[in-house]
C-alpha cells in the first residue's frame, strides 16, 4: 500500500482520531447534549485504538475457553452446545407447577428453574399467620419433601437440570430434592442443577432473610461444602447480580458486588480448611441483563476475566475450572413497563441477544405480561419463541465473541473491570463483602443510584418508550394469569394432614438432631436431608434457624 | 380544622411494607421523593405486620399512609388495613397504595377506600401534586 506525505494510507484524511474530532465531528451538531447510559456512563462518540479500543490479545482477551476467559468459558460456545433455555415459573401448589413445567418442556425448553412462593422464601408453613395471602401466590408453594415431591413427578432428576431460586431457606428446599432423588434411588453423584442460595445479595437487594449475614454465610457455605464432597454435578450457589441490579444499581456495582459476594464465600469456605480448587469449580454466577446494550455485553466479559484473575492472582486456584465464571442471565424485569406491554416483547428481544453475545450458559427471558402479574402460557411461550429465534435464526451464536475486537466493547470491557476493581478495593478496606453489607455499604450505593435514575427519568435525561416519551392514552389491553387462590386452602389443608401422618417419634429425633447440628456449628445438610425424609417442614426448620441463629429485621434506611 | 395546600405544617406520610414481599426500590425512592418535595416521611422498612403499620401511624400523627406492595398480597393487605386503622379509630389517615396490581384490583381496592393506587412508571411529582391536592392536613 502506498503512503502518502504524513505517513498515512493516502484515504486516511484525518492524521489521528483528536484531528477527526476536531475537523470533522466538531463541524456537526449532536442531537443531545449529553449521551449516558442507563448506569450514568458517558458514551464516546467514537472508539479507536488511540482512545483505549487498543486491546493486547494474549494478556486481555486469550482464546475461549482459556484463561482469563474473557471471550467465553467454553472453546466451542453455542457451537457446541446452545444455552440453556431456563424460564422461571412457579405459583400455586406444586400440581399447578408441574403442569407448567411440562408444558414448557414439551415446548423446548431444555431446564427448568422453580420460583417458590414468600412463605417459602421467608420460612413460614403455608398455615403460619404470616403467610396468610401469600400462599402460591407469587411463586410455589412447597413446605414438605411431598410438596417437592409432587412438583417433580413424572420429571427425572437425573436428566433434566433444575434451579432453585430460593436463599435463606435454601438448606430445606436442597434437602427437600436430594431426599426426593434418594426416594428415587438415584445416587447424588448423578444429580445436575442449581440453587440460588446466595444470602449476601439477599440483605443487599432482595430482602428474604431469617438470621443475621454472618449465620446466614455459614448456611450458604455448609451447601457448597456438601456439594464439593458428595453433589459434584450441582452449582450449590448462584452468586447473583440480579437482584441488585434490579434494585437500582448501575452495571459496575452489579458486578462488583457480586463478585465481592462470591470472594467473600470463597473466603468463607477456605476458613473451614476447604481446598480453593475443591469447591470453585462449582461456583456459579446470575446476572441481570439490561437495557444498555454494549454495557451488558462489555459487563459479562469483563466479569470472566475479573473473576479469573482474582481466582488465581488472589488465591491460587490451579484449576482451570477454578477460574471459570460460568452464568445465568435473566432479562431485566425492572425495565418491563405496564404502559403498552407488548413493547416488551421487543425489550426482551435486544436483552435476551446483548446475553447471547455476552455468552452466558443459561437464560431466562421475561414475559411481557410479568409487570401486570405472573406470565399466562402464551406469554411464556413468546419469550422462550425469542431465545429461539435468537439460536436457530439470527445466527449470532455461530460465531464465538463475535464481538471480540470491537475498539468500543473492548474499551467498555476494561473500563468496567477497572471500575469493579475499585469497589472491590473499596470492600476489602471495610473488612470483606460481609462486614461492608453489615455496615450498609452496598445498600447505600445501590439506593443513591435508584434515587439518581429516577431523578433522571422525572427530569426527562432517561427515556422509557410508552412511559416518558411516544405515550398514548388508553392502554392496550392483554390477557393476564388469574391464579386460582384456592391453593392456599389446598396446601394448608395438606400440611396439616401431613403433621398429623408423619411418625411423631422419627419426626422428633430428626428435629432435635437438626437443632443440634445448628448449636455445635456443624454442617446441617446432611442432617437436614434426613430430617425432611422424616416429615419435618420448612417453617420447623426455619424456626430452629431462628431460634439458634437469631432474627435479622430491616434496619429501615432509605 | 381541616386546611389543604395552605397548610401551616407539612404533611406527614407514613411509607410502609408490609408482608413477606421485599421490594424496596419503590418505596424507597418514593420515600426520598416525597421528602426532597418539603413532606416529613417516616419509612416503616420491610416486613411490616398492618398492626405494626397502623400503630406507627397512630403514634407518628401522620396525615397519610402510602403502602406497597409488589408481591400478590395486596387483596389481603389493604382490606386489613383499612380495617385495622377503623377500628383504631384512624380512619381519617388517607391510605393510598404503589405497586405491581391488575387492573380489576385496583377498581376494587378503590371501592374498598383506598384513595389511589400508583403504578410503575408513575412521575414521582405525580404523587407530590396528588398528595398536596388529596390529602388533609389535621391541625
Amino acid at each position: 500500500m502506498s503512503k502518502s506525505s504524513n505517513g498515512q494510507p493516502p484515504f486516511l484524511k484525518s492524521a489521528s482520531h483528536q484531528e477527526w474530532r476536531q475537523k470533522r465531528y466538531a463541524a456537526q451538531v449532536e442531537r443531545r447534549k449529553k449521551y449516558a447510559s442507563i448506569s450514568f456512563r458517558d458514551q464516546p462518540e467514537l472508539v479507536t485504538p488511540e482512545n483505549g479500543g487498543a486491546v493486547d490479545y494474549a494478556s486481555q482477551l486469550g482464546f475461549p475457553g482459556e484463561y482469563p476467559f474473557t471471550r467465553g468459558v467454553q472453546p466451542t460456545m453455542y457451537r457446541g452446545r446452545l444455552w440453556t433455555m431456563r424460564q422461571f415459573a412457579g405459583f400455586g401448589s406444586p400440581e399447578d407447577t408441574n403442569k407448567r413445567f411440562k408444558y414448557l418442556l414439551e415446548h423446548g425448553q431444555t431446564g427448568l428453574s422453580t420460583a417458590f412462593d414468600m412463605p417459602c422464601l421467608m420460612g413460614y408453613d403455608p398455615d403460619h399467620a404470616r403467610s396468610l395471602g401469600e400462599v402460591g401466590r407469587e411463586g410455589v408453594s412447597v413446605a414438605t419433601i411431598e410438596d417437592m415431591e409432587t412438583l417433580f413427578e413424572g420429571i427425572h432428576l437425573d436428566k433434566i437440570t433444575t434451579s432453585m431460586t430460593i436463599n435463606c431457606t435454601a438448606t430445606v428446599a436442597f434437602a427437600f430434592y436430594f431426599a426426593v432423588a434418594k426416594r428415587r434411588g438415584l445416587s447424588f453423584d448423578k444429580i445436575g442443577g442449581t440453587i440460588q442460595n446466595d444470602m449476601l445479595k439477599e440483605f443487599i437487594a432482595q430482602k428474604e432473610w431469617i438470621s443475621p449475614p454472618k449465620p446466614s454465610v455459614k448456611l450458604v457455605c455448609d451447601v457448597i461444602e456438601f456439594c464439593a464432597s458428595s453433589a459434584p454435578k450441582f452449582n450449590p450457589v448462584s452468586i447473583s447480580g440480579y437482584h441488585i441490579r434490579e434494585a437500582g444499581a448501575t452495571a459496575v456495582q452489579e458486578l462488583a458486588f457480586t463478585i465481592a459476594d462470591g470472594l467473600a464465600y470463597v473466603d468463607h469456605c477456605l476458613s473451614r480448611g476447604m481446598e480453593i480448587d475443591s469447591f470453585a469449580p462449582q461456583l456459579s454466577f446470575f446476572f441481570d441483563v439490561h437495557n444498555d446494550f454494549f454495557e451488558e455485553i462489555a459487563k459479562f466479559r469483563a466479569a470472566r476475566r475479573m473473576w479469573a484473575r482474582l481466582m488465581r492472582e488472589r488465591y491460587g486456584a490451579k484449576k482451570d475450572a477454578s477460574c471459570k465464571l460460568r452464568t445465568h442471565a435473566q432479562t431485566a424485569g425492572v425495565s418491563l413497563t405496564a404502559q403498552q406491554p407488548i413493547n416488551n416483547v421487543a425489550r426482551v428481544a435486544m436483552q435476551a441477544l446483548a446475553a447471547v453475545l455476552g455468552g452466558v450458559q443459561s437464560l431466562h427471558t421475561n414475559s411481557m405480561d410479568e409487570t401486570l402479574s405472573l406470565p399466562t402460557e402464551d406469554a411464556v411461550r413468546v419469550a422462550l419463541r425469542t431465545q429461539q429465534l435468537i439460536a436457530e435464526e439470527s445466527g449470532v451464536g455461530n460465531i464465538v465473541d463475535p464481538l471480540g475486537g470491537s475498539y468500543y466493547v473492548e474499551r467498555l470491557t476494561n473500563e468496567i473491570e477497572a471500575e469493579a476493581m475499585e469497589y472491590i478495593k473499596q470492600i476489602d478496606a471495610l473488612g470483606g463483602m460481609l462486614r461492608a453489607v453489615e455496615e450498609g455499604f452496598p445498600q447505600k450505593e445501590i439506593s443513591e443510584s435508584a434515587y439518581q435514575f429516577q431523578l433522571d427519568l422525572d427530569a426527562g435525561e432517561q427515556t422509557i418508550v410508552g412511559v416518558n416519551k411516544y405515550t398514548e392514552g388508553g392502554e392496550q389491553e392483554i390477557p393476564t394469569l388469574k391464579i386460582d387462590h384456592a391453593a392456599e386452602r389446598v396446601q394448608i389443608e395438606k400440611i396439616k394432614a401431613f403433621r398429623a401422618r408423619r411418625d411423631p417419634v422419627r419426626w422428633k429425633t430428626s428435629l432435635d438432631a437438626v437443632e443440634r447440628a445448628c448449636v455445635e456449628n456443624r454442617n446441617v445438610v446432611p442432617i437436614l436431608i434426613d430430617a425432611v425424609d422424616a416429615g419435618v417442614t420448612l417453617g420447623e426448620v426455619s424456626d430452629i434457624y431462628r431460634r439458634v441463629f437469631g432474627v435479622y429485621s430491616d434496619p429501615g434506611m432509605l | 380544622m381541616t386546611t389543604n395546600q395552605a397548610a401551616t405544617r407539612p404533611v406527614r406520610i407514613l411509607i410502609a411494607k408490609a408482608g413477606l414481599d421485599g421490594h424496596d426500590r419503590g418505596a424507597k425512592v418514593i420515600a426520598r421523593a416525597l421528602r426532597d418535595a418539603g413532606f416529613e416521611v417516616i419509612y416503616t422498612g420491610l416486613h411490616q405486620t398492618t398492626e405494626n403499620i397502623v400503630r406507627a401511624a397512630i403514634q407518628e400523627d401522620v396525615d397519610c399512609i402510602g403502602l406497597s406492595i409488589l408481591s400478590g398480597a395486596h387483596m389481603t393487605l389493604f382490606p386489613e388495613l383499612l380495617s385495622k386503622l377503623k377500628s383504631e379509630g384512624a380512619q381519617d389517615i388517607t391510605v393510598f397504595g404503589g405497586g405491581i396490581m391488575p387492573k380489576d384490583d385496583i377498581v376494587e381496592l378503590k371501592k374498598l377506600g383506598v384513595k389511589e393506587i400508583f403504578v410503575p412508571g408513575t412521575h414521582t411529582q405525580d404523587v407530590v401534586g396528588w398528595i398536596r391536592s388529596n390529602v388533609p392536613v389535621e391541625d
